[in-house]
């Protein structure tokens, strides 16, 4: 198997190992670029989604807002801000955030249309405010399907946070770029393999905080 | 930026504007329904197997955790730099996104309309092709809602292996030639072709499925507990 000989060989040398261009180094970079982008799309996605889940109305609107952010192609987005911007940290962090908003807003005002009504009316019947009823009722009931909709938005994130390379950034797309250029496919493997794993790890991570965060009531039913 | 310049398009790309754009339209779409012709026989077999889905929904995982670009670079060694390394990979991309889709649609399906298909003497070929495809109809949809607007976007990312991105090719030319106006080309259009081929999609699903509610969805007047079809591409979401 070629592509196995290429991983082998990749994470066996040494020299990958160490320095600037270390892959401790690439892999800080990249999960740096990639928290950096999932926060900020989790403050731009999450309250308007809570807010507009919680109050049922505008969902039209976020599906429209859904589909343009998706329908701008992401790398297209990356030239085009940083022939706006220049280089640097921000014309990365565009296309990353209008990539991962979509997912976050969209499923979260979706988790909070399908929480339960009743325990929702009894929240508002035993005089709980609008605020009590959204954090304490309704966001605890939602809380795996909004989880599940960070997760997809961190693993788009984390794979597409490689397009950072392309502008002269850091992140484990400098061995896929660097790899293309200079005919290396050891370096394109072995970076694929990195940013993958990556990903599962962000699997693990997120199924990790599903099971510490979420109440065991709301696990068993589901 | 020069408007004026806006759709003249460098030659070394040999074609115009709709050139392009038919070119971006192949590159995009053929996947997706190759991927959706691969994927209806993988989703029945999951449906038919359930202890087939779990070890299936995590392969797709990791696939779609390859970056597009390293999936690009590698398969140039076998395909070279052509479109079809391009499309390979898209092809890949909307099977991971379409699978479960299609299998939650078809498993969607209530036990008593199959027991009523059977005892209507449905045969399963039968009954999979007029009675549960139909009704898994609004999740498949959804599923190629999010897998074709995704595709659209990606093929821009060919651009790198070569010139292969269509649509994509005019952010290198915006580069070279210092034309930011070809880049902005690129992502409007790009953006207005994923639109449009998510509003056909959105009427097709209105047109196989008269039974359904149209366009507007009055989430309000629907009884509670009875969630919008949208919610099916959300919580699937898998666009990148």
């Amino acid at each position: 198997m070629n592509v196995i000989n290429f991983i082998n060989a990749f994470f066996s040398d040494s020299a990958h190992w160490q320095g600037y261009d270390g892959i401790p180094t690439r892999l800080w970079e990249h999960v740096q670029y990639s928290v950096e982008a999932l926060v900020l799309a989790a403050v731009i996605g999450l309250p308007i989604g809570l807010i507009t889940g919680h109050y049922g109305r505008g969902g039209n609107v976020l599906s429209l807002v859904a589909t343009a952010g998706r329908a701008l192609p992401t790398f297209g987005l990356l030239v085009v801000a940083t022939l706006a911007l220049g280089f640097g940290m921000l014309p990365v962090m565009i296309p990353l955030i209008v990539l991962a908003v979509p997912p976050i807003l969209v499923t979260t005002y979706e988790a909070m249309r399908s929480v339960d009504p009743p325990p929702v009316d009894a929240a508002r019947g035993m005089g709980m405010r609008e605020s009590g009823i959204l954090l304490r009722v309704e966001l605890p009931v939602a809380l795996p399907l909004i989880l599940g909709g960070l997760r997809s938005a961190a693993i788009q994130i984390v794979s597409t946070a490689t397009i950072a390379a392309y502008v002269s950034l850091g992140g484990l797309g400098r061995y896929i770029v660097d790899g293309l250029y200079q005919h290396n496919y050891e370096k394109v493997v072995g970076g694929a393999t990195l940013v993958a794993g990556m990903a599962l790890a962000t699997l693990g991570l997120f199924w990790a905080a599903s099971v510490a965060a979420v109440s065991p009531g709301v696990r068993r039913s589901n | 930026m020069n408007l004026d310049r806006f759709f003249d398009i460098p030659s070394d790309l040999q074609h115009d504007w709709f050139g392009l754009i038919v070119l971006h339209l192949r590159e995009a779409l053929l996947p997706v329904l190759g991927g959706l012709l691969l994927a209806l026989p993988l989703a029945q077999l999951c449906v038919r197997l359930r202890w087939l889905y779990p070890p299936v929904l995590w392969v797709t995982t990791i696939l779609y955790a390859i970056p597009s670009l390293a999936f690009f670079v590698v398969l140039i060694d076998y395909t070279g730099q052509t479109e079809l390394t391009v499309m390979i990979p898209l092809t890949v991309y909307s099977l991971v996104v379409l699978v479960p889709a299609i299998v939650d649609g078809v498993r969607s399906v209530p036990q008593e309309t199959l027991a009523a298909a059977t005892a209507m003497g449905f045969g399963p070929v039968r009954r999979y092709v007029q009675v549960q495809l139909p009704i898994a109809v609004p999740a498949i949809i959804a599923g190629l809602r999010v897998a074709t607007v995704s595709s659209i976007s990606l093929v821009s990312v060919g651009m790198l292996i070569g010139n292969q991105g269509a649509l994509g090719n005019l952010l290198h030319d915006a580069q070279i030639y210092n034309r930011p106006e070809l880049a902005w080309n690129s992502v409007i259009t790009s953006a207005v072709l994923a639109v449009l081929a998510d509003a056909a999609l959105v009427v097709l699903r209105v047109l196989l499925t008269p039974w359904m509610p149209g366009a507007t969805r009055g989430a309000k007047s629907k009884p509670a507990g009875v969630r919008p079809e949208s919610a099916v591409p959300a919580l699937k979401d898998a666009a990148r």
